[in-house]
């Protein structure tokens, strides 16, 4: 039998041999890596899907005309070309008009548009052509009987079938779809809200190519939703990211004390090849290659497991898919072995400065 | 003989039972210090969602409309109704009073900003920065301080009660003005204390202290509208049943509960002729963003528990296998299968035990350390969950044991001894 062959024989018979005990050392890698691929997974996805959240909050970026001055007709199509599917734009037009000798602001929507942007906008109905949504003060202002509406001599008749609550300024409105709008007032959208996705420095960056696509208009962050996303944002990020570090740390600990111990456990193993004249390199060699099989097992299972554990959790709290990272595997995997390696060579080192006849003796 | 068999294996085995001991307290700190966190983020999170701002809108009820486009009001209402400015403090006095972060009272008018050529019509909005008030025996503060968290100053606040204002960010750009300037609002001099951004429709107006726009309009001791910024519980559906319609202790559960809903009620029966509703945007959001941050915790929580557990499982497995030769020797002697069993699970019990509390108090101590340095307020460990936290550490290791005194007590002793199991 050749050096070699006798090598892989004393590398694999203990794998089988010793069944329960490779089990074991099996499942604490499993577990951490488990734990490690899940936790990293979710955190590097989680942030995305948090910010998808936040963007019920509504617009964050704003885009209005300059003063006294309406939007160029194609301004929606510009801005949504540079957003992309990175956000939603819905525009808007504002005129004051007067109904009964009272002044209103009436104001253009595009309907689903304005579903997606606003989503915390509580409409009974939305309004179809020739049909007007009151905001819940104006409706109390004008009842629920059709209306004429007047802006700069011209007349709009309306029919009020939906109320809008919001508790904002939209209560204070009429809104009606911005085809109407445009044929009745001669104006085009003067504002275009955006609820864009990203984190500050990318909306940054695309506040000032909103800029540059749209130099006749303002294009500005709204501080409000901004400021607050990023301090609530960031303070979560960071409570997962100590979670997730601990849990990683804690697992990765216990993991070692298990596998150190059951490396322990072979000590005569380690005697009796000393005895029989190996030297401490190739038994250390011997034991660590174990570890990294071993190892290389349960960081793959591992990491399958993670993935499913990570997809559960997004599943059950977000309603979509966590994809797998498959960046993560050769840090999953170099780590699974390192781990089982490291525990394999610190009671190596205890050992090799024992003498194997103390062992055998059982001293 | 019993106890000084167990007394002898912690005292000669110390380094094992310590790893094994170590492995347990490592996993109850992670579950405790996980589980703290899971039960105290609600509060947390809802505390800091405040800087969204506020979240319930108090109007008077006999209400005209706003002309409001883009946050700039075209022609501030001067007629119609207002509450009453002295009834504010009451806010106070509600029953969820604890959960009131903030409120602002405000009193907007259209005024002329300069004289002859250069005169304009701009906002002056009235409010409190940061108004020291008194309710009964409470001393606390109210004003756009803490209800804005993202007006940023450039300059100083005016003090509620001195004549100085601040200038809007595109306002002061348009006319060059700068702070400690001087402006004519009306024919009257006000000193300029710091440049507004907010990245709303305040930058194209002026913002003073209540007092100056209620001379100036002359409507002393009158608001127009107040902003709540109020700790709130998610709305439920039962949050959204009509007040109204529900008797006894529904009701009176529906009052108890801290819903936007029913502050928003509650300020109703406190300030007169008032109509308060919650913001949507802020309001029905929160809940939102709560319930998925809470949900999140909760469930890296249970994972946590879970690689817990394995790994105290797979510790005091290797635990119990390396010892099959004191198991074959104590059979050897006559120890019956009970016997042994009992041992080990005693011995496994000490170490929960010793593990389990350590492990609490350094889950207590991870729990703390992560709250002061994230949201500069401690995570407090409930003590209920002492018990808890134990009867886990108690699971989770004699779960990990179970299987293998089984298997170490089924084990022939011959077969042991002679090592070939």
């Amino acid at each position: 039998m050749s050096r070699s062959r006798m090598f892989l024989r004393i590398l694999l018979r203990p794998l089988i041999v010793r069944r329960g005990s490779s089990a074991i050392a099996v499942l604490a890698i499993v577990v951490a890596t488990t734990a490690a691929t899940a936790m990293l997974t979710l955190f590097t996805d989680v942030q995305a899907k948090l910010r998808g959240e936040f963007r019920s909050y509504g617009a964050n970026l704003i885009v209005t005309a300059k003063t006294g001055d309406t939007l160029p007709p194609n301004a929606l199509q510009r801005v949504e070309s540079q957003i992309g599917n990175s956000g939603i734009a819905a525009p808007f037009g504002y005129a004051v008009a007067r109904v009964d000798g009272r002044s209103v602001v009436v104001a253009g929507l595009d309907v689903e548009r304005t579903k997606r942007v606003d989503p915390f906008w509580l409409a009974s109905e939305w309004p179809a052509s020739g049909a007007a949504l009151l905001g819940s003060r104006a409706a109390k202002q004008f009842g629920s009987s059709d209306r004429d509406l007047e802006f700069r001599g011209r007349k709009l008749h309306v029919r009020p079938t939906g109320i809008l609550r919001t508790g904002g300024a939209e209560d204070s409105r009429i809104y009606i779809p911005l085809a109407d709008f445009t044929s009745w007032t001669g104006l085009h959208a003067n504002t275009i809200e955006i609820a864009a996705s990203g984190r500050p420095d990318e909306l940054s960056g695309l506040t000032q190519r909103l800029s540059a696509a749209l130099p006749e208009a303002d294009v500005r962050p709204v501080k409000q939703i901004a400021d607050a996303e990023a301090n609530v944002f960031g303070k979560t990020r960071s409570t997962l990211l100590l979670a997730v570090i601990v849990i990683v740390l804690t697992a990765t600990l216990c993991v070692l004390a298990t596998l150190t111990s059951s490396v322990l456990d072979r000590r005569r193993d380690f005697a009796v090849m000393k005895a029989l004249g190996a030297s401490p390199g190739i038994s250390s060699a011997l034991f660590a290659c174990e570890a990294a099989l071993l190892g290389a097992a349960g960081a793959t299972l591992g990491f399958i497991l993670g993935i499913a554990v990570a997809f559960l959790i997004g599943r059950i709290n977000f309603n979509s898919v966590v994809l797998p990272h498959w960046n993560l595997f050769p840090t999953i995997f170099l780590g699974g072995i390192a781990l089982s390696v490291i525990a394999a060579l610190i009671p190596m080192g205890l050992l090799s400065r024992t003498q194997p006849a103390v062992i055998l003796k059982g001293e | 003989m019993f106890f000084r068999l167990i007394y002898q294996s912690f005292r000669l085995q110390r380094r094992r039972k310590l790893m094994a001991a170590l492995a347990i307290m490592l996993g109850v700190a992670v579950s405790t210090a996980t589980i703290a966190i899971a039960t105290d983020i609600g509060d947390k999170v809802s505390e800091e969602l405040r800087s969204y701002g506020a979240n319930i809108s108090v109007v008077p009820q006999e209400d005209t409309l706003d002309l409001n486009v883009g946050g700039v009001n075209i022609k501030p209402a001067s007629e119609g109704a207002f509450l009453n400015e002295a009834d504010l403090p009451k806010i106070k006095g509600i029953f969820w009073r604890n959960n009131i972060r903030g409120f602002a009272p405000f009193l907007s008018t259209q005024v002329t900003l300069g004289k002859g050529a250069t005169a304009r019509d701009v906002e002056l909005i009235g409010t409190y920065f940061n108004k020291p008030l008194r309710y009964g025996k409470d001393d606390f503060t109210a004003g756009v301080v803490k209800t804005s968290p993202w007006w940023r100053v450039q300059g100083e606040w005016p003090k509620d009660d001195e004549r100085a204002v601040l200038v809007g960010a595109r306002l002061a750009q348009a006319i060059d003005l700068k702070r400690d300037d001087s402006v004519t609002v009306n024919g009257q001099p006000l000193h300029v204390s710091g440049i507004l951004s907010t990245g709303a429709g305040e930058e194209q107006a002026i913002v003073a202290p209540l007092f100056v726009v209620q001379e100036i309009t002359g409507r002393p001791g009158l608001v127009r509208r107040i902003l709540v910024s109020a700790v709130t519980k998610p709305e439920d559906a039962f949050a959204r049943t009509d007040p109204r319609t529900l008797k006894g202790p529904a009701y009176d559960r529906w009052y108890c509960s801290p819903y936007a809903l029913s502050i928003a009620h509650q300020l109703e029966e406190v300030i007169p002729n008032a109509h308060a509703e919650q913001i949507r945007q802020v309001a029905q959001n929160e809940g939102k963003i709560l319930n998925k941050i809470q949900g999140l915790m909760l469930l890296i929580t249970i994972a946590a528990l879970c690689a817990a557990a394995l790994a105290v499982s797979a510790a005091m497995a290797t635990a119990i296998m390396e010892r099959r030769h004191e198991v074959g020797l104590m059979k050897a002697m006559g120890a019956g299968n009970a016997g042994v069993a009992a041992l080990f699970m005693a011995e496994a019990g000490v170490l929960a035990l010793i593990g389990g509390v350590a492990g609490y108090a350094l889950g207590g101590i991870l729990a703390a350390q992560i709250g002061r340095s994230i949201f500069d307020s401690s995570i407090v460990l409930q003590p209920v969950l002492f018990p808890i936290v134990l009867a886990v550490a108690f699971l989770v290791t004699y779960g990990g044991s179970f299987a293998s005194i089984r298997r170490a007590v089924r084990l022939d002793p011959a077969l042991i001894l002679r090592g070939n199991a």
